[in-house]
């Protein structure tokens, strides 16, 4: 598998880390319900297509990439910045 | 018997090697298995399973038979194809499966067993009584079956990988590959060809085609002379492609010297490959299928285009007398070769019979080969008539052509499933199934070598191709005769018949899958190149099925067997993993330190003196040193990150449980990281150097994990902070010095004095060491008054010198990790062991370092129930008087058995001190509330049960008067 680190270029899939879906970005606040919390730690949608997942270029630049990727074939759809699209 | 001229064999170059030990005399150019049938050996090997004398039937790297080993001791190579196998001088070549010799083999008795050995034997035959299994029944098979051996040795040679990056990978380099090589490299893209040959052309110098007005060898050769003259184009010969991956990489084996006798210096064995190519075009060709009839497994009889192949490339006859089966009109082809080289041909059987082949010789069509003779090699054959009854036929060689299976292997490795096409009556690859790969040529099906070399033309953006033959193949499927006696095989390397696969059927393991499973079709090394489509075949007719209702099994990487050690390359040994070394690491081989490995990292562990014979005798006598005057120790191993910005304090606010913000300039505070999931990631210190200015360590251990956690953080949950930081683990060298006397060690070093004005208790002083800047931090993971000082590490060397040097003067010295750990266990400081991912703050005695006056990751998770409280396995100390504890004993109460249910926690850490005897860290159910109770520590792995007092976890000093100073 190949990632396109936006600083890095393509890279082989071993220069990178996988952490988990993307929704770890949206860390709630500390006075949210119990259930937000529970759902942002534990709960993770398996979905069979398209998946926004962080990844980190640890042997590369460190950085911290937003990757849609197909869980069915593995393709690699899209590649950002995690920060990127952030408001 | 070499018959003529062959356009690899080098006729005035004798190459001398030896089989079993006997001398052999080859060509150079000749395989193995070329050299043999040269010498008319046709025996080569034995059966997996019946050792029955096989010889061999490709000259190609799908051969199930001449299986060899090749080299001696650890050199030694087993599941050689004498087909692939180059010879060289001196070259030691063995048979497998056969002793003691190839010709009288004693387990050949396992075919005479055979009715006991059929399919699935293993899953009934030795199934009881189950203790049985293990001692008797599978070593026994273990022995009589199986390919060839290991040397068991450390391999000899090395073997490398690497990387490759193309525009355009073709895979295979025939008609197809060559055209499409040529077409692309004109235009100049990077265009790489990999051929698992020994030179590109494929079929064309297997055949006697006419190609562009030439003989189609030397169009072959002349193609492969210009993409050699093109700098864009890179030909990789003796190179399989072995697998297809995500991302448009592939896995390819490339033989770099497996067939030279003295490789040049430095020349791997072999090289694996990975490519990363743009568009990659799939031009392996396809691979002739045999057909099944009783005993067509004997030495002789091999594939139609095989025997051509021997007669063209290395000017070897296969026989004296050959006899033509085919189901098809490719397999004629094989009769005027051989004429044309002058060699008897004896008979040809077409099982179609509506044809008229028009050839000069005896022709019986619509016929089948319903028996062989011949005890160790093909003497002679019955066909059925048309009408009925039987025929003799005198042949020493059965050349077989069931038709032609395209190699769609590599187009099923992402799970691809290849289509039917009644018209060729074979599997051809699903377009797509490998993205960016398109397959053409014969491995798509289109089998003459105008269609060939068309397909690669307009693959590689058109253009104009040479004239060459357009013959159809015309196969009629033919799988196996009916209606006789016999053993009729398929596969030739899991020794499977006709028959297993119809006891499969009956025994209703009739989905492909189970079928392979249960009579183990096509599971050999070789996949079932040969054969899985007749186990198809078969299986169809049983269920009544169309074959592609039946499916196909799923061929996996790799395509060819690649050596283990290849995929290693050469990580391994010293280069498994990278060694890093502390700055006192040549201090430390001087004074004869044994290491302890942490991470990466070599540590010394202790540092022998004088008639010291174990290491706790040196580790006691550095802990005195520590307790008693000073020990100096290398910390540099801890994760040391460097902290900057107006961000800096938000950032550390985040990842600590405690308030780091508050931090006054000049001070360092314990810190503890939680996971968001609420338990405890690390521990370290923190402290600020400057307004917006930090320096935190982490342990050892989790340094790298703390590091992209913190990158985490930055980037994704608060990427507006302006905080920048950047690891400095090997840019310090750090020293730990300890002991009632490390203050007047380091006065007298820095030429100042360090009283409690100057720097406190965890304090934080910028020192000048001479010209040297360092960083001075009064911390102590011994309880003992005691620094750490960081210089940049190309003084550590020096300074580890001048701090021992001022230590012995005060009466101590060097300490070493074993020391450090019964320091930090007197005093109760926990390191990984105790925070091994399973603990919370609160388990550790630390719920209150969880700051409530702000968020921080972890904290809401922290507060669930169940993470703390009296119901949670708590951090005590224990102490024994008699025996040693040991960390993984766990805890009972008096008088309880030891069972799950009785289970009241474990012991993570344990030391006998010299001064406070057998001490332990430990978790324990609820066990702040129970120091004072006597339990006993069961240990089930040494078999011993020591009693002992859960008690405060710290064991001395517990108000900390001594480090506070
Ligand atoms: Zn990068």
């Amino acid at each position: 598998m190949r990632i396109e680190c936006p600083q890095c270029g393509a890279r082989d899939v071993r220069e990178f880390t996988y952490l988990g879906a993307a929704v770890l970005a949206d860390r709630p606040d500390a006075d949210a319900t119990t259930e937000a919390w529970q759902d942002y730690v534990h709960l993770r949608d398996n979905p069979a297509g398209p998946h926004d997942e962080l990844w980190h270029h640890a042997m590369g630049c460190s950085a911290w990439l937003r990757v849609r990727r197909n869980t069915l074939t593995h393709e690699i759809l899209t590649v950002t910045m995690a920060q990127e699209d952030r408001t | 018997m070499r018959v003529r001229e062959g356009s690899r064999i080098d006729a005035e170059r004798v190459v001398r090697f030896s089989l079993n030990g006997k001398a052999v005399v080859g060509r150079k150019g000749d395989t193995l298995a070329s050299a043999l049938l040269a010498n008319d050996q046709r025996l080569m090997g034995r059966s997996f399973k019946y050792h029955r004398p096989r010889g061999v039937v490709t000259a190609g790297s799908e051969e199930p038979n001449a299986l060899f080993e090749i080299g001696t001791g650890a050199g030694q190579v087993p599941n050689v194809r004498g087909t692939v196998q180059e010879i060289f001088d001196g070259m030691v070549a063995r048979s497998q499966n056969c002793w003691p010799s190839l010709e009288r083999d004693a387990l050949a008795i396992n075919d005479l067993m055979s009715r006991f050995l059929s399919a699935g034997f293993y899953y009934k035959t030795f199934m009881w009584p189950q203790a049985f299994w293990e001692k008797l029944y599978e070593p026994i098979i273990r022995r009589a079956a199986g390919l060839g051996a290991l040397s068991g040795d450390e391999p000899v040679g090395d073997f490398d990988k690497a990387w490759a990056h193309c525009d355009l990978l073709i895979i295979g380099g025939g008609p197809a590959g060559l055209m499409a090589a040529l077409t692309a490299g004109r235009t100049g893209q990077r265009v790489l060809i990999a051929d698992e040959d020994v030179r590109l052309g494929g079929r064309l110098d297997a055949e006697s085609f006419e190609l562009g007005g030439m003989a189609s060898t030397d169009w072959a050769r002349e193609a492969a002379a210009e993409l050699d003259s093109l700098p864009n184009v890179r030909v990789m010969t003796r190179t399989t492609v072995t697998g297809a991956y995500d991302g448009r990489t592939f896995g390819a084996y490339e033989r770099v010297s497996e067939h030279l006798a003295s490789p040049p210096a430095g020349a791997p064995v072999g090289t694996f490959w990975r490519i990363v190519a743009d568009r990659t075009l799939l031009a392996g060709g396809a691979h002739e299928r045999m057909i099944a009839f009783p005993d067509n497994d004997r030495p002789g009889i091999m594939q139609a285009s095989a025997v051509r192949s021997y007669l063209h490339r290395y000017g070897v006859a296969p026989g004296r007398k050959v006899a033509v089966f085919t189901n098809n009109d490719d397999g004629w082809r094989t009769v005027d070769d051989l004429q044309a080289a002058g060699v008897e041909v004896s008979a040809l059987i077409d099982t179609r019979p509506d044809v008229e082949p028009g050839r000069d010789v005896r022709t019986v069509t619509g016929a089948q080969v319903v028996a062989t003779r011949g005890r160790l090699g093909l003497e002679s054959l019955d066909i059925s008539k048309p009408g009925g009854g039987r025929q003799f036929i005198s042949a020493d060689c059965l050349a077989v052509s069931g038709g032609w299976n395209p190699s769609v292997h590599l187009t099923c490795h992402m799970n691809g499933r290849p289509i039917w096409r009644d018209d060729i009556a074979a599997f051809v690859p699903k377009p797509g199934a490998v993205p960016g790969l398109e397959a053409i040529g014969a491995a798509n099906g289109a089998f003459s070598t105008h269609e060939a070399l068309r397909a690669g033309a307009d693959a590689a953006g058109g253009g104009e191709i040479p004239a060459a033959e357009d013959a159809p193949v015309n196969v009629t499927p033919f799988w196996h005769v009916t209606g006789v006696k016999g053993r009729q095989w398929l596969d030739l390397q899991n020794d499977v018949t006709v028959k297993d696969i119809k006891l499969a059927h009956q025994e209703n393991f009739r989905s492909v899958e189970h079928m392979k499973r249960y009579t183990t079709l096509g599971m050999a090394t070789d996949q079932g190149k040969l054969s899985n489509m007749g186990g198809l075949a078969v299986m169809a007719e049983l269920t009544g099925q169309p074959i592609p209702s039946v499916g196909t099994t799923t061929f996996r990487p790799p395509y060819t067997p690649i050596p283990v050690a290849a995929l290693a390359g050469r990580a391994h040994r010293a280069h498994f993993a990278p060694d890093r070394y502390t700055p006192s690491h040549q201090l430390s081989e001087e004074r004869g330190a044994s290491y302890v490995e942490a991470g990466l990292w070599h540590r010394a562990a202790w540092f022998p003196q004088g008639n010291e014979t174990t290491w706790k005798q040196s580790a006691d006598r550095e802990v005195g040193w520590v307790r008693g005057a000073v020990g100096v120790c290398d910390v540099t191993t801890l994760g040391k990150i460097d902290v900057q910005g107006p961000g800096a304090r938000d950032l550390l606010d985040l990842l600590y449980t405690g308030k780091m913000s508050t931090l006054k300039e000049g001070r360092v505070r314990y810190g503890l990281m939680l996971r968001e999931d609420g338990f405890v990631m690390d521990d370290g210190t923190c402290a600020r150097l400057g307004p917006d200015h930090y320096v935190i360590t982490t342990t050892t251990a989790a340094a790298g994990e703390v590091m992209a956690y913190m990158d985490f953080c930055a980037q994704v949950l608060k990427p507006d902070l302006p905080v920048r930081f950047i690891s400095t683990t090997e840019q310090w060298a750090q020293f730990a010095v300890a002991g009632p006397q490390s203050r007047a060690l380091l006065e007298g070093l820095l030429d100042q004095g360090l009283n409690d004005d100057v720097l406190p208790f965890m304090g934080y002083l910028p020192v000048q060491i001479g010209d040297v800047a360092g960083r001075l931090f009064r911390i102590s993971f011994s309880g003992e008054l005691a620094y750490e000082l960081a210089v940049p590490t190309r003084y550590g060397d020096a300074l580890i010198r001048v701090l021992e040097d001022r230590a012995k003067a005060l009466g101590g010295g060097l300490y070493g990790m074993e020391a450090l750990n019964i320091l930090r266990i007197e005093k109760g400081f926990i390191t990984h062991s105790e925070i091994h991912g399973r603990v919370t703050a609160d388990d550790i005695g630390f719920g209150r370092m969880v700051s409530p006056a702000k968020d921080c990751i972890g904290k809401v998770m922290s507060q669930r129930p169940g993470l703390h409280g009296a119901e949670r396995q708590q951090l005590v100390g224990l102490r024994a008087k008699d025996g040693a504890l040991k960390a993984g004993a766990h805890i009972f109460g008096q008088g309880k058995r030891a069972s799950a249910e009785n289970d009241q926690g474990y012991i993570t850490s344990a030391c006998t001190s010299p001064t406070l005897g057998h001490l332990a860290l430990a978790f324990v159910v609820n066990g702040r509330a129970r120091h004072g109770e006597q339990v006993v520590a069961h240990d089930g792995l040494h078999g011993t049960d020591i009693a002992c007092e859960i008690v405060d976890p710290v064991f001395m000093d517990p108000d900390g008067e001594k480090m506070r100073g």
